[in-house]
């Protein structure tokens, strides 16, 4: 019951026609019980391939496949039922629920059908207790929830259908420090108990760190390197890694300020040729006017040309100022 | 050195449905010459609302207890048009959001120069070059260019710098920086952090610095004050108060955070603050966090606890300037010495 995506394009129309490839040939693979987390700055196509991966776009090239069978794009008619098993968790959970339905509602109504009908209302409250919320939350609407309480709700309406997959897109960026905690150990602790995977989208590295097995650094439209989280962070094999890595701000005490990343992210109608990262990577030599493809480093891998060369060690972030 | 600015015991309040809300209480801070001094807290912590009282942007209605010094003038007293002395020419303010901050419909360079010929007095000429200086401060590629280009032909980064030059350009003394990289990525938030570090040491800028983030302020902010419930929980030396803090609210807000790490640079679990976070209103009787607190003992839900110095003795190299309102971790009697901020420094 995996999620998987293989070599996926999504392209946009532009201004004047143009085309935009918002994701340019992504392959990916979510286990359950296995956290991938997928990271990237705005505009790297992150979102895009969740819209693909979940079905609500149609990928331009390439397939989406859920339990071995492709992930068609929603149109009018109703969700194809083996599709439940992969649920979507969005980053609003304002909008993500209906304002003037109760959320018992809201629940029931995704609650298989092999489940009695006696046994339906308990069923729901099951679902409430295990993100957190006691069961009188039942019966009340979501205006009456802070943030944080919704979106531990709406990840109780996704598991509602028994997911095998969950595709979490910056689920907790509209929150608050304290909220985002609990929603995130929410998370992690149901991937662990139910056996659930999860893409895990966000921009936030930091955060990613602490939830995925799996670490995937998305650039323009591109994976750009690919490996178990602990991996990424102590060896990245890409620069854009650990400049992204040396951008975070540091709590504690002589850590000097965070590195910024020089340049910025080129037009993704307008890709430069060669490695994307080339313009504004402090490593670029002239083998990047090629494109690299992702080749091993250590146990995962990475887009860049210097995994080519064993002499040259990619330096650690700290020293790319 | 004397203060540039120093808020002694201000509160404020707003008209409610059936009295008037506190969203202040009891805030003495203050912001020397020079000195980036940070605000951290959550939402509905009263930290947006600090800001805003520096530059009488308060809603409607709203009233100030306390006193604002600022030079020899009490901003908590001005009114009406005597604010325009005080806006953009001594105090500016950049926001969370530059694309709602900058005029979508006028050239950069039209809302560089107008704050410098209605502030400074300046030539249209010198104005023009002046803006052009601003933009190479705030690194903007190529100014002469920008000054014919839009707001929407420049990314989120770049229009936060436009709108850091905006606020430069009437040379004002003191920046307030609302959340200013919250909505940027990392990378570029970087960049911004960087930008107002250097622009403090080379114009002798002084910033007070919002942010919900304690990692931003790490290795930017000199001080840092932490609020919660529209009260000071806590300030100290910012690298003082990553090392040393005591207020048991500053201690959840640090293990709160996802790059919390081991010696080993492991990641350690994640450690939610129980419960909800209160606003100024809603606080309960006594310490606002008590209900929150691991540490609470019986006299934490009355009275409401103090700024005081940090116990001296259980801390090597405490610095005067540590002090956290908890009957715990800083009981006034203990020490002696009951301070405000101010008179600590």
């Amino acid at each position: 019951m995996s999620l998987k995506l293989d070599d996926v394009v999504v392209e946009y129309r532009g201004a004047n026609n143009a085309v935009v490839r918002a994701v340019n040939g992504v392959s990916l693979e979510v286990k359950p019980g296995q956290v991938v987390g997928l990271v990237g700055e705005s505009g790297c196509g992150k979102s895009s391939l969740a819209r693909a991966a979940s079905g609500l776009i149609k990928a331009s090239h390439g397939t989406v496949s859920f339990d071995g069978a492709p992930v068609e794009p929603l149109s009018w008619q109703r969700r194809p039922r083996r599709e439940l098993g992969l649920q979507m968790v969005f980053q609003n959970p304002y909008s993500s629920l209906n304002p003037r339905r109760r959320i018992d509602a809201q629940l029931l109504d995704g609650v298989p059908e092999d489940v009695a009908r006696r046994d339906r209302r308990p069923y729901v409250l099951e679902q409430l207790e295990r993100v957190g919320m006691s069961g009188d939350a039942a019966r009340r609407y979501p205006h009456q929830f802070s943030g944080g309480q919704l979106q531990r709700i709406a990840i109780a309406r996704a598991l509602v259908t028994r997911p095998s997959v969950l595709i979490a897109d910056e689920p907790v960026t509209a929150l608050d420090a304290s909220s985002q905690v609990h929603v995130v150990n929410t998370l992690t602790q149901l991937v662990r108990e139910l056996g659930v995977g999860m893409l895990f989208i966000s921009h936030d590295l930091a955060l990613v760190r602490h939830i995925a097995d799996t670490t995937a650094v998305m650039y323009l439209g591109k994976i750009a390197e690919i490996a178990p989280t602990a991996q990424l962070w102590s060896d990245p094999g890409h620069p854009y890694t650990s400049s992204l890595i040396a951008a975070i701000p540091q709590v504690r005490a002589g850590a000097g300020l965070p590195v910024a990343l020089t340049g910025e992210v080129p037009d993704p109608a307008n890709v430069p040729a060669g490695c994307p990262f080339r313009p504004r990577c402090p490593h670029a030599f002239d083998a990047c006017t090629e494109e690299p493809q992702l080749w091993p480093h250590g146990s995962g891998r990475a887009a860049c040309w210097l995994t080519q060369q064993a002499a040259i060690p990619v330096r650690s972030a700290q020293t790319v100022a | 050195m004397g203060a540039l600015l120093t808020m002694s015991h201000v509160g404020v309040s707003l008209p409610g449905l059936h009295a008037p809300v506190d969203v202040l209480s009891d805030v003495s801070l203050d912001v020397d010459p020079g000195e980036i001094v940070g605000i951290a807290g959550e939402s509905g912590s009263g930290k947006s609302m600090t800001g805003r009282a520096l530059l009488g942007l308060l809603p409607d209605g709203a009233t100030v207890r306390g006193s604002i010094r600022y030079g020899d003038r009490d901003l908590a007293a001005l009114k009406g048009k005597a604010w325009q002395q005080i806006r953009g020419r001594e105090i500016a303010m950049i926001f969370q959001d530059p694309t709602a901050a900058l005029h979508p419909m006028l050239s950069v360079g039209a809302q560089l120069t107008e704050h410098m010929r209605l502030h400074l007095d300046l030539s249209k000429k010198a104005a023009r070059a002046r803006a052009v200086e601003l933009l190479e401060q705030v690194r903007i590629p190529d100014p002469v260019r920008a000054l014919k280009s839009f707001p929407h032909q420049f990314s989120g980064g770049m229009r936060q710098r436009l709108a850091i030059a905006i606020a430069l350009a009437g040379e004002p003394k003191l920046l307030i920086a609302d959340e200013p990289t919250t909505a940027l990525d990392v990378t570029v938030q970087a960049g911004i952090l960087r930008l107002l570090d250097r622009l403090a040491r080379e114009l002798d800028l002084s910033v007070l610095f919002i942010t919900h983030d304690l990692g931003v302020l790490a290795a930017l902010a000199h001080r840092t004050y932490v609020f919660y419930a529209g009260r000071i929980m806590e300030t100290a030396p910012t690298q003082e108060l990553l090392l040393r803090a005591r207020h048991p609210y500053t201690k959840a807000l640090l293990t709160a955070r996802p790059e919390t790490a081991d010696v080993e640079g492991r990641p350690v679990a994640l450690r939610p603050i129980p419960g909800q976070p209160v606003t100024a209103s809603s606080a309960p009787p006594g310490c606002p966090f008590h209900p929150r607190c691991p540490d609470r003992v019986a006299a934490c839900d009355q009275p409401i606890p103090v700024l005081a110095q940090v116990p001296v003795h259980l801390v090597d190299s405490a610095e005067l300037g540590h002090l956290a309102a908890c009957h715990v971790h800083a009981p006034a009697a203990d020490t002696r010495i009951m301070v405000t901020s101010t008179e600590a420094r």
